[in-house]
């Protein structure tokens, strides 16, 4: 089972643990990615993402299949904040569920790896100063 | 005067830069002619990390041919997660 979305609102980590429980699975990995308040030694206010959503959820479709086609796990949901997200809050969760936990900890690692690489998300950072995309010079 | 056939989305940086100019893109160029032409037209846009486009929702090689119905994204460095 893969779920994949992309939403305009607060992230429920209860939402996606629910939907990854399964009676097969002994073996549940979560990531949350939450804005911290500091990048390269500047302040960080808020953040806010833009997402190119239709090939957004079909590259994370792409990366939920891929876990488990790799790592034979059961279920695989990946949740993104699009728009603005304050200090503390969830950017992204990542849950996972396989019959043990060994996968379930690669496949949501993999997981969180992939989406940072390939995903038409983009962060923005708001600082006191100013704000900027991040990563885009070298 | 330029009259784009092309659903094309900016995103990010890119979509900063170019704002709501119009650009000749047409069915039968090149995604490599495209990137070109965008290189050329934003000579700012060569100084990011890496610059992908995307055609319906894949990306591109640069040898693939535009279509007419074909959706364009340009993508500037990804950053989710």
């Amino acid at each position: 089972m893969i779920e994949c979305k992309i939403l305009p609102t607060s992230l429920s980590v209860d939402d996606v643990y629910q939907s990854v429980v399964d009676p097969t699975c002994g073996g549940i990995c979560l990531f949350v990615g939450t804005a911290r308040d500091h990048n390269k030694g500047k302040s960080v206010i808020r953040l806010e993402f833009e997402v190119y959503e239709s090939m957004a959820e079909k590259l994370l479709s792409e990366i939920a299949t891929e876990c488990a086609s790799k790592y034979g796990v059961r279920r695989v949901v990946i949740h993104h904040r699009s728009g603005p997200v304050g200090i503390t809050d969830i950017a992204v969760i990542i849950g996972v569920s396989s019959a043990h936990r060994a996968a379930a900890f690669d496949a949501c690692e993999y997981a969180i790896d992939q989406l940072k690489e390939r995903v038409p998300i983009w962060k923005r950072e708001f600082l006191t100063d100013g704000s900027y995309w991040v990563g885009t010079r070298p | 005067m330029y009259i784009s056939t092309m659903r094309i989305k900016y995103f990010g940086i890119v979509r900063e830069v170019v704002g709501s100019d119009d650009i000749a893109i047409t069915p039968g160029m090149t995604v490599g002619e495209v990137r070109a032409l965008l290189l050329d037209r934003y000579p700012d846009l060569a100084s990011l990390k890496s610059l992908m486009i995307a055609r319906n929702q894949a990306y591109a090689l640069d040898d693939e041919v535009l279509g007419p119905a074909d959706e364009l994204a340009i993508i500037p460095p990804v950053s989710g997660g």
